[in-house]
């Protein structure tokens, strides 16, 4: 996997920095490492009801998240249904907007006040959707859909459809095949594969990809894993892959963020997550994965009950409710991310910090 | 589980060459084309295929739930009944009390304007001869069966006042209202979060061993199949390609498409490495392909593939183990 070595760099908002890529080469490359920095992002919907058709209550989606995307990383976001992914990716594309904080994308701030850089943040990011039906437009051949975004941004019509001739083959589409056909016309792998197709055809440094996957075969998603393997050795994109399927985000990702009811929990490199793993919600969600060995059958639920609602979360740290190490401490105070976004690895747990108020936790600091 | 085959018992269902299409005016779906097993009391049985194999319309023609335009031949048997030459009304009264089946979204499968537990009621005083009481005792022992917290509460509640979890527990709890023999589960736990998905796995095997239920669980995922089958069917293009006890299928499968399925599944160990895609896509229903299915993808085709559909071929030294493919048979030695 190409950047799985990108070492970890303290945080310099949008500084170029010098930095090393790679665990055994010396090369140095000038870049900026940081694409996106995500800054105490929050969106609460509201709930509407009563005959005054009055807010009556507020769906905490994504509660005051902050992360860092670096350059040609692949960063996967996992958690339950319910948990804020999906809202984070349209957060993050613009699509719906936050109640407060910031994203800046390639050192520049997101906002609605200029157009223009809107359009161009727009161009730079796209997003892949769960339902390939749907995300694309049954009246257009997909030769006209893919050439879509080009023309909005200016290309020529000539050169847009040399465009889609190249990116279709580049898919694994036959282009003199495909180009006319319709998207009822495909299967759901082939629809997948349009879509990503449309969404490279800007050429963007970011790429969503919110459970693109999810919905397919098993035999057509480790085709369709494959081929973004290969788009990322290709064109070295930054990917934000949102999925609830453990395996798929560890076979994909560099880093992973879990999230809990609109929180992060824990997030660091794939290696530290899956197998030093510290927050007992992820510790959960990983046993909770079925054994696919029949000598060794899981035995007993890692956790009890449903996720909460989102609309009322639990007070204090949002797991104690089905936490098995819950504490009086976790049920008043909210636990906060250990160490901020710059550390490797870091957790939002009681347990885990000194002095925090909980029984278990270290005497000395332990979290790095 | 495995002790109760190996007795010469009756088997609970026998399914002889059952073969579903669908008609309708611009084309002929041929859903299901050829199936056959048996299953024995207290048998969990997992179909495993991917979309538009056949494997829920394979489950809904036990139970003739399908739809007018349904044309179901062959020779279907529940607890010794043939299923498909049986009046509607004798359906009906084995439906809920010898077979009984669960859904994949259990929202849109209780009726949103009655409470859970009056739909319970209503199905237990169908079957059998008791009071309201009566049921309503025996609908609150079913909840508290299911593992659902505050019983009394949760049957006077709707559907849509319950999470997943629970919705899919009282969905059981119904299914199980008058101990039928055999329960049909149709991806009973695909739409549910992984941290819910296991506890109903658990639980459904919980109660197949407590109740010595037969089970025929659906679904397209491996995992979930090795966690609760004792025998496994993957099918692909409506026909069964390969049946056999689950750690043979997992450990040594036989038919290319089954070799394929486990090695494109994702693991923990796959990181890092290419991921052995089977190409292409499953056939169109309508139009198949005359010898095996599974030839257009196949790296082992070869042209008496493309002649006739392989016939069911039982594993030489291995009790139990059918294959439809050639190469199984040993006369193509090919690589």
């Amino acid at each position: 996997m190409t950047g799985c070595g990108v070492p970890w760099i303290s945080a310099c908002k949008g500084n170029v920095l010098k930095f090393r890529t790679g665990d055994d080469t010396n090369q140095v490359t000038e870049v900026n490492p940081d694409l996106l920095i995500v800054e105490g992002l929050r969106k609460y919907f509201p709930v509407q009801g009563g005959i005054l058709n009055r807010t009556i209550a507020k769906v905490q989606a994504v509660d005051d998240i902050s992360f860092i995307v670096k350059t040609g990383e692949v960063l996967g976001i996992v958690g339950e249904s319910g948990c804020g992914k999906s809202t984070t990716a349209r957060l993050l594309m613009g699509l719906i907007k936050p109640d407060t904080g910031s994203v800046t994308f390639g050192g520049k701030l997101v906002d609605d006040s200029d157009a223009s850089a809107l359009r161009e943040m727009r161009r730079q990011m796209q997003m892949v959707f769960q339902d390939s039906y749907s995300s694309l437009n049954p009246r257009l051949p997909i030769e006209d859909t893919i050439a879509f975004g080009p023309k909005v941004h200016g290309t020529l019509t000539s050169a847009a459809r040399a465009r889609v001739r190249d990116i279709l083959a580049k898919v694994g589409l036959d282009p003199s095949q495909f180009i006319r056909r319709y998207p009822h016309e495909l299967s759901g792998g082939q629809r997948q594969r349009v879509n990503i197709a449309r969404a490279l055809a800007l050429e963007p440094r970011l790429l969503i990809l919110d459970e693109a996957v999810s919905a397919l075969d098993k035999s057509v998603e480790a085709q369709v894993l494959n081929l973004l393997v290969d788009l990322k050795k290709e064109f070295s994109r930054t990917y934000i892959f949102i999925s609830h399927d453990l395996n798929v985000v560890q076979y994909i990702s560099d880093r992973v963020l879990v999230m809990y009811l609109g929180k992060i929990v824990e997030i660091g490199s794939v290696k530290d997550v899956y197998e030093n793993t510290l927050h007992p919600y992820t510790q959960a969600l990983l046993s909770a994965m079925p054994s696919m060995d029949p000598d060794r059958r899981t035995e007993s639920p890692p956790l009890p009950g449903d996720p909460p609602n989102p609309i009322n979360p639990p007070s204090g740290c949002r797991f104690h409710t089905r936490c098995p190490y819950s504490a009086p401490i976790c049920t008043t105070r909210e636990p906060e991310l250990a160490g901020g976004i710059t550390q490797r690895h870091s957790v939002a747990c009681h347990l885990l910090v000194p002095g925090s108020g909980h029984p278990k936790a270290p005497a000395q600091h332990v979290v790095k | 589980m495995s002790e109760l085959r190996t007795s010469a018992n009756q088997p609970i269902v026998d399914v002889r060459n059952l073969e579903v299409t669908f008609v309708s005016r611009d084309s002929t779906v041929n859903a299901v084309n050829g199936v056959n097993f048996t299953l024995q009391p207290g048998e969990v049985l997992c179909i495993l295929g991917e979309s538009g194999s056949g494997k829920s319309v394979t489950l809904r023609a036990l139970m003739r739930l399908l739809p007018r335009q349904a044309q179901i031949s062959g020779c279907v048997t529940v607890g010794g009944k043939d299923v498909l030459s049986l009046t509607e009304r004798k359906l009906a009264d084995l439906r809920g009390s010898e077979i009984a089946m669960i859904f994949q979204e259990p929202a849109v499968s209780f009726d949103p304007i009655y409470t859970v537990g009056r739909q319970i009621t209503e199905s237990i005083r169908r079957h059998e001869n008791v009071s309201g009481a009566e049921a309503q005792q025996r609908a609150l022992d079913l909840f508290e069966r299911v593992q659902i917290p505050s019983p009394e509460r949760r049957l006077r509640a709707f559907s849509h006042e319950l999470s997943g979890g629970m919705r899919q527990r009282a969905m059981i709890a119904l299914a199980l209202a008058c101990q039928p023999s055999v329960l049909l589960a149709d991806e009973p736990t695909t739409a549910l979060d992984a941290t819910v998905q296991i506890q109903i796995l658990l639980l459904l095997r919980e109660l197949q061993r407590e109740l010595g239920m037969a089970v025929i669980f659906v679904t397209h995922d491996v995992g979930v199949a090795v966690e609760i089958a004792d025998r496994i069917a993957v099918m692909y293009a409506g026909r069964f390609v390969e049946i056999g006890p689950t750690k043979k299928i997992i450990n040594s499968p036989q038919h290319p498409y089954t070799k394929g399925l486990l090695s494109s599944t994702v693991n923990s160990s796959s990181r890092g490495k290419r991921l052995k895609a089977i190409p292409g896509s499953p056939p169109d229903m309508t139009q198949l392909p005359i010898g095996c299915a599974f030839g257009p993808r196949c790296d082992h085709v070869h042209p008496a593939c493309r002649a006739q559909v392989p016939a069911e071929t039982q594993l030489a030294g291995v009790d139990d183990y059918m294959v439809r493919c050639l190469l199984a048979d040993g006369p193509l030695e090919l690589t």
